[in-house]
């Protein structure tokens, strides 16, 4: 199953190549590579796992599979709000790291060629190190999401903390 | 790209089949060597292995591995057909084996991702001069087998001069198989399998002769017929009946072979009635295929193989089912209604999958067996080489263990019996001098013991020297106290630490000074543990406690606040509610508490985990003793909810790798589709 889901993946890439799935938190229109997501669900009752840093609210079971739950609000330090029926987990799978994302809204999804995204402007402040780049689409502006660094850039943190 | 993902699931089959077809092929030659005969029996199953491994590798495109399977094929053609007297059977014991043995290390290779690049020549000439040799020797054999292969020819030569009184009558049967019923010639060939099994002919004669072994006689067959020819005591109606039990038949010719004369008009008759009775059976032939799959299916045809991850999506699947249940019938817009019928129906749906469950799970248990018959083949090799004569005796094999566990015992095991045989079992003298019997025993043994499987590995050699290894263990540095306090079983645990290893000389099968730590370490990963006894010159016991299940424990469920939290059954030793004046205090503010006159540290897990809750009194809550490696301590929790049998799953990667939570070792899901975090009590330990 593995290899054909592997092999599939391959084909796609082409297909989703240049894809983002927008999402907003705020006014704030983010992108994310699509070739990452699996699904969009809708907010579901998350169990509390102890000493965990505040953006990971907990895990769910998603059909039978535990996933954990970030809260990207939080991650970007920005205040709590409360879920409602429009809050949205984006559930990604990168580098055999299931996650879910919890975000205020998901909006559509792009197609942005590479020559319309723009590296990130060299402010290495606020959350701005997980923007991956800024795409143009017309009049607006997307950021977009550096899957890998969300999933695994702790370290700097936890050294900020101290 | 598609052609590759085939190729690769193709392999894997090809893999799994030739594992599974080669070991029962070892099991066949080391049964008949002990026996120090090969029965016809074994030496068709041992010619139907190697066929079918032929096959499958030619598809492979494996060369070496199919000229290999085909040469032995040919040696047991020939025995099977010659029947030759003078075979040595030890040498071809050796020979089988030693092919087995280059199959297995180029399945090895394919499996590691290599190819199977081994060079069998040699080997094949081995054969091939033994079978040479044999053919030479049972020169007499051969022939008599010649002259029994009938061609059409000489079946009139046959029915003419056999003699007319042995009371034996002969009949000719022409069997005609339905149209596109594929593989004719092995339909063909059950036919005369089954006379033979049945023992309801003397002597057969077929034709095609070359069932099996050309696809000509598929044409052939579809051409003509295929011709029978039996002789037997039985009956016309008896021998009628059965070629009329022929699957997939569409038109039967049978006749008695009359001496010579008077036969016309009789055939006519038993044609005619032939292919009466063949109409009418064919409009039966529907039930009586079901009846035939069901009685006749042997133990192999009764098994499927299935993917692991086909099994554990499966489980999941009905972890699914029973949340989705859960949530059908404790809706909240049923609160309040009186629905007896639908109660009653919602009753009957949690009863199924409960069944579900409980089946699904028993399916990822395997016995022992193919573990255990394993070390036949070590213990016969090492004696062999040894020189040494040992018998393995194998005990409650028919037991049975979670999937996951079998992989990491067969290590363990073949180092144990190695290291029995190698330390353990003396020399034939010295066993004579002790008098003991010649033959040294190896007892392998499984069997329950609540949720644990033991699995005892008992020899009866000279046991463990414990001065030898007070005194290696000195030189090693290992003693961690006076050599006076350590107790016998004490001494001989030592041996399990790592960097020791007793033999002083370094041989193949052992004493390479990774030793028994590697036992231990292997045990560990699948949470079972290894006790060692041994008297001197009675002999050593290893017992090896196993968990039955990695993925199903029984679990008692407490909350803490909202959370809960599934402590493993196994680790409880009780639960107690807090008496008076039974908490104590240290100066720093540790809190234990007194059961039966022995104090035992408290750990809140409300505050351990900084949960909110309302029971933050001892008095109202609840005190749960765990014990990990001999160390006990008291969780305090809410409540207690219930015990159940659980699914453990793991805790997602991210919180693997970026998050450690302490004493958290993995995750189950409740009947109600929420989340309970199983509590690692070792963890717990390290605080």
């Amino acid at each position: 199953m593995n290899e054909l889901e592997q092999q599939n993946m391959a084909e796609q890439e082409d297909t989703l190549k240049g894809k983002y799935l927008t999402f907003y938190i705020e006014d704030d229109c983010y992108a994310i590579a699509i070739k990452y997501v699996t699904e969009i669900i809708g907010v579901q009752p998350i169990t509390e796992v102890p000493e965990l840093p505040e953006y990971i609210r907990g895990i769910i079971n998603l059909r039978g599979k535990i996933i954990p739950i970030m809260d990207v609000r939080l991650r970007f330090k920005k205040p709590f709000l409360e879920y409602t029926d429009r809050t949205c987990v984006i559930i990604v799978e990168m580098n055999d790291i299931d996650m879910g994302l919890v975000v205020d809204r998901v909006a559509e999804v792009l197609y942005i060629p590479d020559e319309d995204i723009a590296p990130p402007p060299e402010i290495s402040k606020g959350h701005n190190r997980y923007i991956q780049g800024i795409g143009k689409v017309g009049e607006d502006v997307k950021l977009i999401l550096d899957c890998n660094k969300i999933l695994t850039d702790d370290e700097i943190e936890q050294l900020a903390q101290l | 790209m598609a052609e590759d993902f085939m190729d690769e699931s193709m392999l894997e089959i090809f893999l799994f089949e030739t594992e599974q077809n080669i070991e029962q092929l070892e099991n066949i030659v080391l049964i008949s060597e002990k026996a120090n005969t090969y029965s016809e029996e074994s030496i068709r199953e041992i010619f139907r292995i190697m066929h079918t491994i032929k096959g499958s590798a030619a598809m492979m495109m494996l060369n070496n591995l199919s000229t290999l399977a085909h040469r032995m094929e040919d040696l047991f053609y020939f025995l099977r057909e010659a029947k030759p007297h003078n075979v040595d059977y030890s040498a071809l014991s050796d020979l089988i084996l030693d092919g087995i043995d280059f199959i297995k290390s180029e399945l090895e290779k394919l499996q590691t991702g290599g190819k199977a690049d081994g060079d069998a020549a040699a080997l094949n000439d081995k054969i091939q001069n033994f079978l040479a040799q044999l053919k030479e020797e049972n020169a007499a054999a051969v022939e008599s087998a010649a002259s029994k292969e009938v061609s059409p020819v000489a079946e009139k030569k046959i029915i003419q001069s056999r003699q007319k009184d042995d009371g034996l009558s002969g009949f000719e049967a022409i069997i005609h198989f339905e149209d596109g019923c594929e593989m004719e010639n092995i339909r063909a060939f059950s036919v005369i399998h089954n006379l033979q099994e049945k023992k309801l002919a003397q002597e057969i004669y077929y034709e095609p002769e070359d069932l099996l072994d050309s696809d000509a006689s598929i044409e052939t067959i579809r051409k003509n017929g295929f011709k029978v020819i039996v002789y037997t005591d039985k009956s016309f109606e008896e021998m009628q009946q059965f070629f009329l039990d022929t699957l997939f038949l569409q038109e039967l010719e049978f006749r008695r072979l009359e001496t010579a004369e008077n036969t016309e008009s009789s055939e006519e008759k038993a044609k005619a009635a032939g292919i009466e009775t063949a109409e009418r059976d064919k409009q039966q032939s529907a039930p009586k295929e079901q009846e035939k799959y069901a009685t006749g299916a042997t133990a192999a045809q009764s098994m499927i193989s299935v993917h692991v991850a086909k099994l554990d999506k499966l489980m999941d699947l009905v972890g699914e089912l029973v949340i989705a249940e859960a949530m059908v019938t404790q809706n909240p817009d049923l609160a309040g209604l009186e629905l007896p019928s639908f109660q009653q129906a919602a009753r009957q749906l949690h009863k199924i999958t409960n069944e579900i469950q409980e089946t699904v799970m028993s399916v990822r248990m395997v016995p022992l067996t193919t573990t255990f018959l394993k070390m036949q083949r070590i213990v016969r090799d090492m004696g062999k080489k040894l020189n040494k004569e040992v018998k393995l005796q194998l005990i409650g094999e028919e037991t049975e263990v979670d999937k996951n566990v079998i992989e990491h015992l067969s290590d363990p095991l073949m180092h144990l019996i190695r290291n029995a045989i190698d330390h353990g079992i003396e020399t034939a003298e010295e066993r004579v001098q002790k008098g003991k019997p010649v033959a040294g025993t190896i007892i392998l043994e499984a069997k329950h013991a609540g949720s644990f499987v033991l699995v005892i590995v008992k020899d009866d050699g000279r046991g463990l020297d414990k001065d030898k290894i007070l005194q290696k263990a000195r030189r090693q540095d290992l003693l961690t106290k006076p050599e006076a306090e350590y107790t016998d079983k004490e001494i001989y645990s030592l041996i399990f630490l790592p960097g020791f290893s007793t033999n002083e000389k370094v041989t193949e099968y052992s004493g390479r000074g990774v030793g028994m730590d590697v036992v231990v370490k292997n045990l560990e990963a699948i949470g079972g543990t290894v006790f060692v006894d041994s008297q001197k010159d009675q002999g050593t016991v290893f017992t090896l406690k196993i968990p039955l299940t990695l993925s199903i424990i029984e679990g008692m469920n407490i909350n803490v606040g909202k959370a809960r939290f599934t402590i493993p059954v196994t680790s409880i030793r009780e639960s107690v509610r807090l008496a008076k004046n039974k908490l104590v205090k240290d100066p720093d503010g540790n809190e234990m508490i007194m059961v039966r006159g022995e104090c035992y540290p408290i750990i809140r897990l409300h505050e351990f985990y900084a949960l909110p809750t309302e029971v933050t009194d001892l008095a109202e809550g609840i005190f749960v003793m765990v014990e990990h490696d001999d160390k006990r301590l008291c969780l305090f929790a809410d409540e207690i909810l219930g015990q159940q049998e659980v699914v453990v799953k793991s805790l997602p990667n991210y919180l693997q790798k970026h998050h450690k939570i302490r004493g958290i070792g993995g995750c189950t899901l409740l009947g109600d589709g929420s989340i309970s975090l199983i509590l690692d009590i070792g963890g717990f330990m390290q605080n």
